[in-house]
């Protein structure tokens, strides 16, 4: 054989093989991967909406709801995910709230990469023995009338919207809390508007 | 390439100490510095190492002869590509939070060189079965450092061991070694214990 021929054959056969298997694979494993990435998410909504019985989703100006409903039809929360920049990473949180979008339910952190051991305690805190995620629950039951602040060195007061920061994390603390306060306020005046 | 007078057992035993691919060689480090956080992370990072390390020296073992000199590099890296896809995809869809863990690490393994110089140095050489040995001892070795490493630092910088509380409760993690700092250190350290062995058996 030509010399140059057999170097495109066997390139070429290379590559063909490669791309068969891995189309063979990628069939195997995409519904698999997405029902994993799904059911991440359906829990999460869960758990920021304990309530809600089913869950529609609404895509309006690009921004993705979920709205929890119960038994009867009844829209009980509006979930949505805040996203933007923190210490080091892009955190991506869910936030679940009433459907008014004056008081969060709960939040819940869907992805962070911040340093390990003190910006990811926002989503657990295995140094704090009496419970582990005390520092997103800080935003539960929090009714958001005005924007959230963040305070250090003393206790924080939930009736002036103030969260505890984490000691050696201030600035992913501070993040979480901007995050969330620029959501909810772009979100409610879409949602708002568009749903009532 | 002497082949008669290396057994099979000392193929395998090489990559495990004498040209360990991290202590030795000082090849695959930005895996190695990387996702080495906690003992979990190191061990999985390792087994899919092996997987592909071992994989991709088979099949380039098996096709060494029909493989033109022009494009073995290129014919290596495709098929190395394949089975460092193939693990990526397998573990996102069956283990879900190993692959959340990892992050980019898993697809960066193509660019490993451990894994380009075993088939470039070795498989590419050599007939299939010493190969695979050559290729088991090297990943071993490799996954062997990363947990020690992994152990260590989730040791040190968070008082667990494989998320098991080792240290006492009243222990204070030395946050710095789960770090980026604690990665040099940690493998500066190891590097330093490899060599000093060495030295002092040479004397002996």
């Amino acid at each position: 054989m030509n010399k140059s021929l057999k170097l495109v054959v066997v390139l070429t056969g290379t590559a063909l093989l490669s791309g068969l298997i891995l189309a063979a694979l990628n069939i195997y494993t995409a519904p698999r991967i997405e029902l994993n990435a799904n059911k991440v998410l359906s829990e999460a909504v869960g758990y920021v909406m304990p309530a809600k019985k089913t869950c529609d989703v609404k895509v309006i100006n690009d921004v993705t709801f979920y709205i929890g409903k119960d038994d009867k039809g009844q829209v009980i929360g509006v979930a949505f995910v805040a996203e933007g920049d923190g210490f080091q990473s892009r955190l991506r949180i869910l936030v679940g709230m009433d459907p008014d979008l004056t008081k969060i339910i709960n939040i819940k952190i869907l992805a962070q990469a911040e340093t390990p051991g003190l910006g990811t305690k926002i989503e657990t805190d295995p140094t704090n023995k009496t419970d582990a995620l005390w520092f997103h629950k800080q935003f539960s039951d929090l009714p958001v009338g005005a924007a959230i602040t963040v305070v250090k060195g003393k206790e924080a007061d939930k009736s002036k919207l103030q969260i505890q920061a984490i000691t050696g994390a201030t600035i992913t603390s501070k993040a979480v809390a901007d995050i969330i306060n620029t959501a909810i306020e772009k979100n409610r005046a879409i949602y708002l508007k568009k749903v009532k | 390439m002497a082949k008669s007078n290396v057994t099979l057992t000392s193929e395998f035993l090489k990559g495990l100490w004498k040209e360990n691919p991290i202590l030795r060689m000082v090849l695959g480090l930005c895996p190695t510095l990387a996702v080495t956080t906690s003992a979990i992370n190191g061990l999985s990072m390792g087994l899919a190492v092996i997987f592909t390390l071992v994989m991709s020296s088979l099949i380039i073992s098996l096709v060494r002869k029909i493989i033109p000199n022009e494009v073995r590099i290129a014919t290596f890296i495709v098929v190395i590509a394949t089975f460092v896809t193939v693990a990526d995809r397998t573990i996102a869809a069956f283990y879900p939070e190993i692959s959340k863990a990892l992050g980019p690490f898993i697809p960066l393994i193509v660019v490993n060189c451990i894994v380009l110089a075993r088939q470039e140095a070795f498989a590419s050489k050599n007939p299939v079965g010493r190969a695979v040995i050559d290729a088991l001892g090297m990943s071993f070795g490799f996954t062997l450092v990363l947990l020690v490493m992994g152990s260590f630092r989730e040791l040190i910088g968070n008082g667990t061991v494989f998320a098991r509380q080792i240290m006492p409760l009243s222990f204070t993690p030395w946050m710095a070694i789960a770090l980026q700092p604690g990665a040099f250190l940690t493998l500066g350290f190891l590097i330093g214990l490899a060599n000093w062995i060495n030295a002092k058996g040479k004397k002996i």
